[in-house]
């Protein structure tokens, strides 16, 4: 039984280098973030230690939809690295910065108390559960990034937002290693 | 005190053809009336989001001078903004706050803080070294080209009298016609 769950746990492991390796692939120039705990270890530290992208720490994740809309239009390619709980305080700078001015912000979201292998509507947290709807009412597109074979959605998914003008959300379901 | 007209004219004497200016709500009227350009960026989406857009444009376009024109009732929307700036520190970047002490595109009410607020202080206490504030028309004439001459990060408050209840075309500053001219404009430049 224990092979058999580390096999599992081998082939749905999230690997951070592997999300690094797709950021930096779509020519993310900027990282913007507040820490997340979901993405923490595996994702912000080795970007805090790397030169490229370049790491933006902020105060408020409002702020960093700003600071990303600048930046598209300057552009210059950004990354808004946050945790849920964020994104909906930042709810209404979404609303009228990346949707009402179609922009391209692109957020990438740690999933706080996210069960792993559970989808965020079926999660037990109510904080969890209502990501996706909010993001469907609001008319954003967004791609669930749970297992390492998600990670390949990542770069389309970025490109699409750039190409077509338009936010997306990249939600990270567990912790990568 | 001073007018706020008076500031603005003062100011864009020294802003230059190439300079993207951020300025916000009741501001934004007159400074488009004043200097009229593409380049200014006028849909910040969110209040109290202008410094934050225009940080991503000094850091974007470290080639250009980024001038913010913020209202003290945006400000504290986004007091935090104060601290990433100085954490980012761009050397372009000149962040001024129009303090009437009212949210004034919004009725005309008092901000909190009316009486007390020191935004001067509270940039300098977030970290911002150049920080000034000015209520005398004629020392600000004198000191703001050295001002925009030298590098930023600077936050410069400046106090006014409120100009009371206007009626304001919104569109002329949300419109998508005037986010394509900014897009093009600067692109091109």
């Amino acid at each position: 039984m224990q092979v058999s769950a580390s096999r599992e746990s081998d082939r749905t492991a999230l690997l951070g280098g592997s999300i690094i390796r797709e950021i930096k692939a779509s020519k993310i120039e900027f990282v913007v973030s507040v820490p997340d705990i979901t993405t923490s270890e595996g994702l912000l530290r080795p970007l805090a230690q790397a030169k490229n992208p370049r790491l933006i720490r902020i105060c408020k994740e409002d702020e960093g939809v700003g600071i990303c809309a600048g930046l598209a239009y300057s552009g210059r390619r950004s990354l808004l690295l946050i945790q849920q709980t964020g994104m909906l305080d930042s709810i209404n700078a979404i609303r009228g910065v990346a949707v009402e001015y179609a922009l391209p912000i692109c957020m990438m979201v740690g999933l706080l108390e996210k069960e792993p292998g559970v989808p965020p509507r079926q999660s037990k947290r109510y904080g969890v559960r209502i990501v996706e709807p909010i993001l469907d009412a609001m008319g954003i597109a967004y791609h669930e990034i749970e297992e390492e074979s998600d990670v390949a959605k990542i770069k389309p998914a970025i490109d699409a937002a750039y190409s077509d003008s338009r936010p997306v959300v990249l939600l990270i379901g567990r912790r990568p290693s | 005190m001073m007018k706020r007209d008076d500031c603005l004219k003062a100011l864009a004497r020294h802003v230059a053809e190439a300079d993207i200016v951020l300025p916000v709500y009741s501001t934004a009227f007159d400074w488009i009336a004043i200097r009229p350009s593409p380049l200014n960026y006028l849909s910040h989406g969110a209040m109290g989001l202008a410094s934050s857009h225009g940080l991503g444009l000094a850091l974007g376009r470290p080639d250009k001078r980024v001038i913010v024109l913020d209202g003290d009732g945006s400000l504290l929307m986004n007091l935090g903004t104060l601290v990433t700036i100085t954490e980012v520190a761009p050397p372009n970047f000149y962040h001024f706050v129009c303090e009437n002490g009212t949210y004034e595109a919004n009725g005309g009410h008092p901000i909190p803080g009316r009486q007390t607020v020191d935004f001067a202080g509270v940039a300098r206490a977030a970290g911002i070294r150049t920080v000034h504030e000015f209520s005398d028309i004629k020392i600000f004439e004198q000191q703001i080209g050295a001002l925009l001459a030298g590098p930023g990060p600077v936050f410069v408050c400046l106090k006014i009298v409120a100009s009371g209840p206007q009626e304001r075309d919104y569109s002329r500053i949300h419109g998508p016609q005037v986010r394509a001219a900014f897009r093009e404009a600067l692109a091109a430049d």
